[in-house]
């Protein structure tokens, strides 16, 4: 019996399937209407989810694959369809995120002819990518399907996109579905081969350490390394501070937790940065958001630079041993060799610094965003998926949201990416729909991706999207009133909509909080209304600013911990 | 007409903080897009490509790329990891002067006057030059060897009038059994 004729759309989408694609997140057009049409013809378990922007699938996609570890699709048409993508595969590389965007695009005769929504997003999206492939035989779309998952999913993950012309996903398709994969010039099982010489070397600097600190990252969490980390943290009896990335690979609750460290990090962690004999970082790339100035961090200390990905070494800082592989790997290989250290003073001065430099607030005078996302914390128990927008909302959750465990955190870090926090709610909620999901997001940001509020409200999830409303791009006044005496350009933003008329108008339901004692009331309604989403719009005074903070190019030494009396110099680093 | 004109193919000083004289080799798939992807990671770190040179491989699956380039030398370690990081390169290396041969080819177009002629061909039979076109008035030297011999031979030939150079660019292997 011969198998029923697919066309290359269909092999595409059996492909997916076969791969254990769970999520399709996309926006329909022209050039991508033979693979539509294949959604409908190929049975499956895929399920399509129709944003309302391009932008959104990206960072529901993203935030699918940050809240599980798996890549989920992005499917859109050629041209404006993805165009629109770029920001959400930006955002995802930066951060190192498995995705997988399939771009329809013009027939093969047109492209190069500036036909109709032809646009060459194979080389646009080229610096953006970790891959990206250009199809030009129906054949060998299901290797390349394949191939890009491998790619995607295996050593340092990333986006990777496939550009399918019409023409090619039209035609009869002949080949073989289950080819093998021809990627000579990509290994990434070589990051399970550890050299011993790093490990040992790593180990005897270790042995030697008075003062240590672990900086763990994004990595430890993709390479499910948590319990190695703990088992050397506690072996070793050596404080762990995380990248923003990094939130819950290490928790937060433990008394060796020094939380964040970095630009808005806390004091604790970055005084210990400075003080500390030995920096052993897992699975951070020193983002320059962390190290301040390059030339004066860990000036003092040895530095162990564990990472899978080799390009990250002597990139921003110059390590003493340098040990590239996969975190959990080298993590076992490492805590074979180790022996506890004698460091009890070196945290009771941590907790001395703890105890001087608390996260703290006022709660007189106003709403204050720190008190809703303590309030926050406390009702959910720290067991929330917290997804951020960016700006002083996001830095002020990383401080008061303590994260417990991997995979509940996620972030736009790299990128920056205002508009991530909403859709990759909806993303994370669809991945884990028994969990409570927070879109913790500023006023500026929400309104750049709102209008997924209609793909959140008919696919009737309980996402919760708290709103902290200063009426400003808070983040940037912050800085034009420390650095640029206070004038505000560009960042007020009268004109806000009522967020509550608004969500209504979705037949969404909405909640307001206007005073500081009215927070744990409003928030616990929320938390329990679950027909649906719902916002809650919190009301926050204007002017607060972030702290500590670490001006953008300045040695971690030079952290203000309260606003400054003196008039600043403009930051030498960039934003 | 002045002789000295600096013809565009003569190789500038490096300036001190510039690395020139780098020889990367590189074997990668041999598909459209994959010199873009290559030349990319160069352009953003603010290194310039003084010579490419592309061939197929004896597989033609595979290219064989060889980078003349200068920049920050700081960064060159990172650079040649940032280039095995892409999946489209099977491995990229840096080729040291001392263990390994590099040569290249250059074509030279000089206006002769029949007076000139016999010191032009003494020049070139020095360098070991071939003459692929000879004409009354003109003629094209093939000169080929390492950079600083093709330098050489360019230089001596400027005294007469150079209407233009073509160069290969360099090709590098390295030498003994060790892989390129
Ligand atoms: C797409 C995008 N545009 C601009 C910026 C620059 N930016 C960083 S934070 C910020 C302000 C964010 O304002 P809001 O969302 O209201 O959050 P707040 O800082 O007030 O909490 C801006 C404009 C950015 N990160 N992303
Ligand atoms: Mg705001």
């Amino acid at each position: 019996m011969s198998t029923p004729k697919l066309d290359g759309a269909q092999a595409l989408i059996q492909t997916l399937n076969e791969l254990g694609v769970e999520y399709i997140f996309g926006y329909s057009g022209g050039a991508a209407l033979p693979i539509f049409d294949a959604l409908e013809t190929v049975s499956g378990n895929i399920k399509f989810v129709l944003t309302r922007h391009e932008q959104g699938a990206c960072h529901m996609a993203d935030g699918y694959a940050r809240a599980t570890g798996k890549p989920a699709v992005v499917l859109v048409t050629s041209g404006p369809g993805a165009g629109n993508t770029i920001t959400g595969i930006m955002t995802a590389q930066m951060d190192s995120v498995p995705m997988i965007i399939i771009t329809g695009q013009q027939v093969t005769w047109m492209l190069g002819k500036d036909a109709f929504q032809e646009a060459d997003i194979f080389g646009i999206t080229m610096p953006v990518v970790k891959h990206n492939f250009l199809v030009r035989e129906t054949n060998s779309l299901p290797r390349i399907a394949k191939e890009a998952y491998h790619i995607a999913t295996t050593g340092r993950p990333g986006p990777v996109l496939i550009d399918v012309p019409k023409d090619i996903s039209q035609s009869d398709f002949t080949g073989d579905l289950n080819p093998d994969l021809d990627l000579p010039g990509y290994n990434p099982d070589s990051a399970f081969e550890i050299a011993q010489d790093g490990i040992s070397r790593a180990a005897e600097i270790i042995s030697t350490a008075k003062k240590p600190v672990i900086l763990a990252g994004h990595g430890v969490m993709i390479s499910r390394a948590d319990e190695e980390l703990m088992e050397l943290a506690t072996t070793l009896k050596c404080p762990v501070t995380t990248t923003l990335l990094g939130k819950g690979v290490f928790p937060e609750t433990h008394e060796l937790s020094l939380g964040m460290l970095g630009m808005h990090g806390t004091a604790y962690a970055n005084k210990a940065m400075v003080e500390c004999d030995l920096i052993l970082n897992v699975g951070s790339r020193f983002d320059d958001r962390i190290i301040g100035q390059p030339e004066k961090f860990g000036a003092n200390a040895k530095i162990i630079h564990i990472d899978i990905d080799p390009s990250e070494m002597n990139k921003m800082v110059h390590p003493d041993v340098e040990i590239i592989g996969d975190a959990k790997t080298v993590l076992q290989a490492l805590n074979r060799e180790i022996a506890p250290l004698e460091t009890s003073s070196w945290l009771a001065t941590l907790d001395g610094y703890k105890n001087k430099f608390p996260l703290a607030y006022r709660k007189q005078g106003g709403l204050r965003m720190q008190q809703v996302l303590d309030e926050l914390y406390q009702l959910t128990g720290g067991k929330a998926i917290v997804t951020t927008d960016v700006g002083q909302h996001q830095m002020w959750a990383a401080q008061f949201y303590k994260t417990d465990a991997s995979y509940n955190w996620l972030s736009s870090g790299g990128a920056g990416t205002m508009g991530f926090g909403f859709p990759a709610a909806i993303g994370a909620q669809l991945a884990r729909p028994d969990d409570t999901v927070v879109a913790v997001v500023g006023d500026g940001g929400y309104q750049m991706t709102l209008c997924e509020l209609a793909t959140a409200a008919l696919h009737k999830l309980p996402v919760k999207i708290l709103v902290l409303n200063n009426h400003y791009l808070g983040m940037v006044r912050q800085w034009q009133q420390m650095f640029f005496d206070n004038r505000e350009s560009g960042v007020n933003l009268e004109g806000n909509p009522d967020f509550v008329k608004l969500a209504e108008a979705y037949g969404i339901k909405g909640f307001n909080i206007k005073r500081p004692a009215d927070v744990g009331k409003v928030l616990q309604k929320a938390l329990d209304y679950n027909d649906g989403p719902c916002v809650i719009n919190a009301e926050c005074i204007k002017t607060e600013n972030v702290f500590p903070m670490i001006p953008a190019g300045a040695a971690l030494e030079d952290m203000l911990v309260a606003p400054p009396k003196h008039k600043m110099a403009k930051p030498t680093g960039s934003t | 007409m002045s002789r000295d004109i600096v013809t565009s193919d003569s190789s500038l000083a490096p300036s001190p903080d510039i690395i020139g004289g780098h020889t990367l080799s590189m074997f990668v798939n041999n598909q459209p897009g994959v010199l873009m992807r290559i030349c990319q990671v160069f352009a953003r770190r603010a290194y310039n490509l003084d010579s490419v040179v592309v061939s197929r491989g004896r597989d033609p699956q595979f290219s064989r790329l060889t980078l003349g380039i200068s920049g920050d030398p700081a960064g060159l370690e990172q650079i040649i990891n940032q280039c095995n990081k892409l999946i489209d390169v099977i491995h990229c290396f840096e080729h040291d002067e001392n263990e390994s041969v590099t040569r290249e080819l250059a074509l030279v177009k000089v206006l002769i006057d029949p007076g000139d002629r016999a010191e032009v061909l003494q020049i070139l039979e020095h360098f070991g030059a071939k003459t692929v076109d000879l004409g009354t008035t003109s003629i094209i030297a093939m000169i080929y060897g390492n950079s600083g011999k093709v330098d050489a031979a360019v230089h001596l030939l400027s005294k007469f009038d150079i209407v233009e150079t073509v160069r290969t660019g360099k090709v590098v292997m390295a030498r003994g059994e060790a892989a390129t």
